[in-house]
């Protein structure tokens, strides 16, 4: 941690960033949208019903 | 007003999923989460270099207020430079539970509503003029804000007599009243806390907190963009038709839960256009304004075009040209689409996830992230803009004075203190600075302030 600012991962954060640049579009396909699918699985915690449940805060404003 | 101080302040749901079994409750979650605020600012409310504030809200939300913006894109770059702020005090937080023993992945939601119904907000502020008497500017906008979920709601699943049903907005089935001065215990569309941050004899600071936050830019644009030009037409003073609700907060409700824009909506004239016809009306008054004042920035034209579009979008019931763009429409295409392909009914508990991860704002595992790197969902910012408001302030506000004043103190390793309007000095000889005007940029008492914590005690 610097003294200038708390991050630790400014190097990381521009990666991140520039990763974020939009990829080829080959979602018009059906196996694009497969490929999607699969993708959005992949990512998803694999417990639904314990991962939304889990999730209570107090309220806010 | 042409040049109009803008802010944002977002705060967001916070989980901590143990893969150890090991749970930690909200407050713990959070206390890791600030740990390294709190070693660099001495406390978990701080203004940080880039003029923004970072802090611990009720109810353990951590939340992040934009530093004071004059533009457009601008603002979308500080509220989504909060978002790179969020992900690098996760990364840190993961790491530090790990080295005590905790295995487990922390989530930030950029949303407005947890599982069990409670609601935390995004708020809005703009200035606006003193003069401009309250009372009429509420009776004006409120029939704006109520329909405006139509065009940037986040999209949502609610029970409605045991049906689960996509509506607009998240935040509509949260709020109680039109106007007034309370946030949690009974929330209002406008909030009259008037803390203007700056000088209380000619501006005013308007607090709108009945928003969605939005992961869209698009969207975000669309929101904060047709919100200032339905405020320039109020400012201007010029009439116009008498639109107030007779129920505000029940047609809120109703318009959030009828998907075609087809509700009804009672008026105090005794007039009843639906909701979708609201809008064109008030789009109309804004268009007509526009063309008699000119555009006061240079993306009036694009804000415009979109705000239109959504409107037939809904009128035709054909989303397809809105669903890269708007919230509700990118989010109800993708749970449609998962929905029908994996024959799942919309109250599954999997969609009910798909829901929730639409708004985790890490860019790997987030859904909208995943959307946006695979081009079915827009930007309007260059990344490098987002980048830069993570360590620069806006330079054509105030907080390039505040942010001026942190660095230099910083540089010293004295004790100082700042908030919106106050740059303290605690140290030596002290000093303070009060700087109400909240568009300037220069400040000779600030520079003297630094001058003298340069000075050896």
């Amino acid at each position: 941690m610097t003294q200038e600012n708390f991050s630790a991962r400014r190097e990381t954060q521009a990666q991140a960033l520039e990763a974020e640049q939009v990829q080829a579009n080959t979602t018009g396909t059906s196996a694009g949208v497969d490929d999607l699918l699969d993708e959005i699985d992949s990512v998803l915690e694999s417990n639904a019903e314990e991962f939304v449940r889990g999730f209570v805060q107090k309220g806010g404003q | 007003m042409d040049r109009r101080i803008f802010g944002l302040e977002t705060e967001f749901g916070l989980n901590y999923v143990p893969s150890d079994g090991r749970r930690l409750t909200p407050e713990d979650a959070a206390r890791h989460l600030f740990r390294p605020v709190v070693a660099w600012g001495r406390s978990s409310n701080v203004f940080l270099n880039n003029g923004s504030r970072l802090y611990l809200d009720v109810g353990s939300h951590p939340e992040y207020a934009t530093a004071e913006c004059d533009q457009l894109l601008q603002l979308i770059a500080h509220d989504r430079a909060g978002e790179a702020v969020m992900l690098d005090l996760v990364e840190q937080a993961e790491e530090q539970l790990l080295e005590e023993g905790h295995e487990g992945r922390l989530f930030l939601f950029k949303n407005n509503v947890d599982s069990a119904g409670n609601s935390y907000g995004c708020h809005e502020n703009y200035l606006i003029p003193r003069k401009i008497e309250f009372k009429r500017l509420a009776d004006m906008l409120i029939p704006f804000l109520v329909t405006r979920q139509l065009l940037c709601g986040a999209g949502h699943l609610v029970q409605v007599q045991d049906q689960t049903k996509f509506v607009f907005s998240q935040r509509a089935d949260h709020m109680w009243e039109g106007v007034s001065s309370a946030t949690t215990r009974s929330r209002p569309i406008i909030n009259t806390r008037d803390e203007p941050h700056a000088d209380a004899e000619y501006h005013r600071r308007l607090h709108v907190i009945v928003g969605d936050s939005s992961m869209s830019e698009t969207t975000q644009l669309l929101k904060i963009g047709a919100t200032d030009l339905v405020l320039r037409l109020i400012e201007s003073g010029e009439i116009y038709h008498d639109l107030r609700l007779e129920n505000p907060i029940r047609s809120i409700r109703s318009i959030s839960h009828e998907f075609t824009g087809q509700t009804v909506v009672r008026l105090m004239s005794g007039d009843e256009p639906t909701a979708l016809q609201l809008q064109w009306k008030i789009l109309e008054l804004v268009k007509a304004f526009v063309a008699r004042h000119g555009a006061h920035h240079d993306q009036v034209e694009r804000v415009l075009e979109l705000w239109e579009r959504v409107l037939v979008a809904i009128e035709s019931q054909d989303f397809s040209p809105i669903d890269q763009d708007i919230d509700w429409a990118i989010k109800h295409k993708l749970i449609t689409g998962y929905a029908k392909k994996n024959d799942l009914a919309l109250d599954s508990p999997r969609i009910a996830q798909l829901n929730l991860t639409y708004h985790d704002i890490d860019p790997n595992r987030g859904l909208f992230h995943l959307l946006r790197r695979r081009g079915l969902a827009s930007s309007v910012l260059d990344p490098a803009m987002i980048h830069d408001a993570v360590e620069n302030p806006p330079a054509t506000t105030r907080a390039a004075l505040r942010s001026k004043f942190i660095r230099a103190a910083r540089a010293t390793g004295r004790r100082y203190s700042t908030d919106w309007v106050h740059m303290k000095y605690e140290e030596g000889e002290g000093g303070v600075v009060l700087c109400k005007d909240p568009f300037a940029t220069s400040n000779s008492s600030v520079d003297e302030l630094i001058e003298v914590m340069r000075r050896p005690v």
